[in-house]
């Protein structure tokens, strides 16, 4: 589907912007309350204020000098007042704070790589967009965002999230479009000269408007791409099961609970494969040794990491989805899996080339 | 000054070396006032080009990095060159001593020294701008200031590296005085509540500000040396920046706010003839408001990538600094009640304040609730908020302050007439200004933006309109103030028959302050509300000539 068919953002002029995402409402439902409290208060000072020193103004004929130095009682009672309404506030806000940061399981994932000045997006299907989003409406879509520079951050107001760009490490930010349209994409956090110009938009389209643009001209599938990669760089000959495996199957990897060498366990997310390419020997899988060197000088960037990424992903779909799922999301409470290597490999540990 | 007169501090030697060698407080806080004074119209120039600019929302007055260069120069001169100095070291340097009946700080030579230092982190920081300027915004956020801004970073991190000292001097030098030189009799209950302001601002001077200073050091280290701390490419973390960054940059908002409520205690209680309501509370608030404000600087990063956890734990510390403040501002007000309310120049900047206060704190509790900040944080709310607290707040009550011991410090009066008119056109230029854009934030248009959407202009048009008005409120307090130097009443020493010591001496006080040391008999804000209940009010100027 051609992009010009996008729809045009609202330009017209408005007060309050749209909702279109399901937490929008949420979001302003405690604006709602925090904007009455607000108001609330400011009036009543404002009032109070213009009161008293008309009443009270030099020259009147008023009695003056009541109320004594302090009254306890009144003290007390402005201490537990704006006590008791923010704890309505931290509660209401850290829940629905909670509700934007936990993704829920089934969102599909969509890789953002940000840049000085310019947003990338990854499907897996093979989609590849610049500074242009398409999603499905009603669907939760999880973005995996990192930065090849500054920190960036990425935020769509008419969603009302918003979570910066690392250059370290992924971020998470997610959102359920509720609205076909099209909405403005910004970069929220100061990085640079064309700050300004690193915006962009996100078009929600129908499902099946959807499903016409994914089946659009395509590049490769990511994983795909990341397998030739894998396959370029020599890994398949220590990884992939066989005879000559000297380093942890990776099948069933992504998700898991990883026993490392020096005690505790670490979850194998997409910050712990990315570190174990750049600096294998910062997490080591227990039972075997470090011996893989850093792919660091290998991978050009970000975009070539999360094809890599894609592809160790890939490898754990195999398993039934539920599963891998539950494992995420109970990460502290299951067990601590190791998947069981293929049938016929030989424990790594044993008569290990030196 | 006419021969005739007594000797005072101003007159007591002409010489240029006099004034740059001088250790009176008195003398040092004129020092300041008048390096701030310039510093605050470098940073409003600044102000009024990116308010041009924003206008329209193609970007087409200035060049991104043009743009860039100017908010950040605002920021950084407004913060650490004005807001930082401001009531502290001109009202605080000058008053502190006379308020508790002492004859100068308790190290004369180190407030001067502070002032040395102050003047060479502003050359830096000036030459750093003149050089070409920095575009990094005051928040020198990592890696982007360590590796990919090709600006003088360094040079500019050195001015407030270097300025840090100065505030840190200041806040040794109160705390020792307030400790250890108040008169026979002043008990700390006894203290005027601008007193224990500065008190608790000082506290946070001390023990804050050397986190930034080793913090720039570190980015010092990183860009100049290539030391990896920051920058995840050399093995650093950017987020430990922003936590050092904020941990200091945090209180230092409660440095920019507390003394400037120990001003309006003062306004309040002498424009309304009456003892201040509640001073136990609102004492005790200015300390807790110092020791919550090192509890809640990660409020700065629910969006960063910290965790939800951190997120939700600095949400609800944050929360409690509403109390104190929410205090403060209902005792203000309860004061109000029942006392002789006259409206001369300084407490129209004093009301000012707890309106625009009360508003400004208001809305940092949106910035605190985790939901709602995710959806504003970095976006024009964000900046009408803290300018609420900084502008309506702070800027208001420094000259509120500058108009009330004006008197006593240069020994003449302003004129009355012109120092209300600009402190309303002040006030109605400030909302018209800064209230647009916390439409604006919840809207979306992130900050620090050269070029944004069209459909933002219409908000950002009224923005820089109140901002023309703002700006002419602020150059007309300096032509009168000026003009009333030479051609302004004579105050006599006491011309708003306050009750504070400052005012026991004359005007201008002479070089040691006090012919003998005063006794304090009793509480502070011994005001009689019905002594002038029957007077006519609003008496030009506030009271007679005395001399």
């Amino acid at each position: 589907m051609p992009e010009t068919h996008d729809p045009p953002i609202d330009r017209s002029f408005r007060l309050f912007p749209e909702q279109a995402s399901s937490v929008a409402g949420e979001v302003d439902a405690v604006y709602f309350f925090l904007l009455a409290v607000a108001a609330f208060f400011t009036v009543l000072i404002f009032v109070l204020i213009v009161y008293f020193a008309l009443r009270y103004r030099r020259g009147a004929n008023v009695r003056r000098g009541h109320g004594g130095h302090t009254n306890y009682t009144l003290e007390v009672a402005w201490c537990l007042v704006p006590f008791g309404l923010t704890m309505v506030m931290f509660f209401w806000g850290a829940k629905v704070y909670y509700r934007i940061n936990l993704p829920p399981a089934e969102a599909a994932e969509v890789y953002v790589l940000a840049k000085q000045w310019m947003w990338k997006f990854q499907h897996p299907e093979g989609k590849r967009e610049i500074d242009r989003l398409h999603v499905p409406l009603g669907r939760p879509i999880r973005l995996k965002m990192i930065s090849e520079d500054a920190i960036h951050s990425f935020y769509v107001p008419a969603f009302r999230v918003k979570n910066d760009v690392l250059p370290s490490r992924y971020t998470t930010v997610w959102f359920e479009p509720t609205k076909p349209g099209a909405y403005h994409l910004f970069c929220a956090e100061y990085c640079g000269t064309g700050h300004s110009k690193m915006v962009g938009k996100v078009v929600v389209l129908r499902p099946a408007e959807y499903a016409d643009w994914l089946a659009g001209r395509t590049d490769e599938p990511l994983a795909e791409a990341g397998r030739r990669m894998f396959e370029g760089f020599g890994c398949h000959t220590c990884h992939d099961p066989g005879p000559s495996q000297r380093c942890p199957p990776l099948e069933g990897l992504y998700g898991s609970q990883v026993p490392l060498a020096e005690g505790g366990f670490v979850e194998a997310d997409e910050d712990y494969i990315r570190e174990s390419i750049l600096d294998p020997r910062a997490k080591v899988r227990a039972g075997y040794r470090p011996i893989m060197p850093t792919f660091e000088e290998q991978i050009d960037d970000e975009e070539q990491m999360i094809l890599l990424i894609e592809y160790i992903k890939s490898l754990s779909r195999q398993r039934p989805r539920g599963a891998q799922l539950r494992s995420m999301e109970n990460a502290d409470e299951a067990a601590p899996q190791d998947p069981l290597p293929p049938p016929g490999v030989r424990p790594p540990m044993d008569d290990m080339p030196e | 000054m006419t021969a005739g007169l007594p000797r005072n501090y101003l007159n007591a030697s002409y010489s240029v070396w006099s004034w740059f060698f001088t250790t009176d407080h008195k003398r040092i806080a004129i020092l300041y006032m008048v390096s701030i004074t310039l510093m605050f119209f470098v940073g409003g120039a600044a102000a009024v080009l990116f308010r041009l600019e924003l206008m329209t929302p193609q970007g087409d007055l200035l060049i991104a990095e043009d743009y860039n260069k100017l908010f950040t120069l605002h920021g950084v001169v407004m913060v650490f060159f004005f807001l930082i100095p401001s009531v502290p070291a001109v009202l605080g340097n000058f008053l502190l001593p006379l308020m508790i009946g002492a004859r100068d700080l308790a190290f004369p030579k180190l407030n001067l020294a502070s002032w040395y230092i102050y003047m060479i982190g502003a050359l830096f920081t000036i030459v750093s701008i003149v050089a070409g300027g920095v575009d990094t915004g005051w928040t020198f956020y990592t890696p982007l200031s360590t590796t990919y801004s090709n600006t003088h970073v360094m040079l500019m991190a050195v001015g407030i590296f270097v300025v840090g000292f100065s505030s840190v001097l200041t806040g040794l030098n109160f705390i020792v005085t307030t400790h250890t030189m108040r008169a026979p009799g002043l008990t700390w209950f006894r203290l005027p509540l601008f007193v224990w302001a500065h008190y608790a601002t000082s506290i946070i001077m001390v023990l804050g500000t050397p986190v930034i200073s080793v913090t720039l050091l570190l980015v010092a280290l990183e860009r100049g040396l290539g030391i990896g701390i920051f920058d995840p490419g050399m093995g650093g973390d950017p987020l430990l920046f922003q936590h050092l960054f904020w941990f200091y940059s945090h209180p230092a908002v409660y440095i920019m706010i507390l003394p400037g409520m120990g001003v309006v205690s003062e306004l309040i209680t002498c424009f309304s003839r009456k003892h201040v309501f509640g001073y136990e509370f609102i004492a005790f608030s200015s300390l807790a408001i110092a020791i919550l404000g090192f509890l809640v600087w990660g409020h700065h990063m629910f969006v960063s990538g910290q965790s939800l956890f951190a997120g939700l734990v600095f949400s609800f510390l944050s929360m409690f600094v509403a109390i104190p403040s929410a205090v403060k501002v209902f005792n203000w007000t309860a004061t109000l009640r029942g006392g002789s309310i006259s409206l001369e120049t300084p407490m129209l900047y004093a009301l000012g304040f707890i309106g625009l206060f009360t508003l400004g704190g208001l809305t940092g509790l949106f910035l605190a609730t985790l939901a709602v900040d995710v959806h504003v944080h970095d976006t024009y709310f964000v900046i009408a908020h803290f300018h609420y607290i900084m502008v309506g707040g702070m800027v208001m009550a420094y000259l509120g302050g500058i108009h009330f011991w004006w008197p006593k410090i240069t020994g003449r009066m302003y004129p009355e007439w012109w120092g209300r008119v600009s402190a309303v056109l002040i006030f109605f230029g400030f909302n018209l200004t800064f209230f647009p854009q916390f439409v604006l934030g919840y809207l979306g248009m992130p900050r620090r933006y050269h070029a944004y959407a069209e459909e933002f202009q219409v908000l950002n048009v009224m923005s820089s309109a109140g901002a023309s008005i703002l700006g002419a409120g602020y150059l007309i307090p300096l032509a009168y103030l000026l003009w009333s130097l030479r051609h302004g009443r004579r105050a006599g020493p006491n011309p708003w028959d306050a009750v504070g010591l400052e005012w026991q001496t004359p005007s201008p006080p002479t070089t040691h302050n006090f012919e003998r040391p005063p006794v304090v008999p009793n509480r502070p804000y011994d005001y009689d509300p019905g002594e002038h209940a029957v007077s006519s009010p609003g008496t030009p100027s506030g009271a007679p000539e005395r001399i």
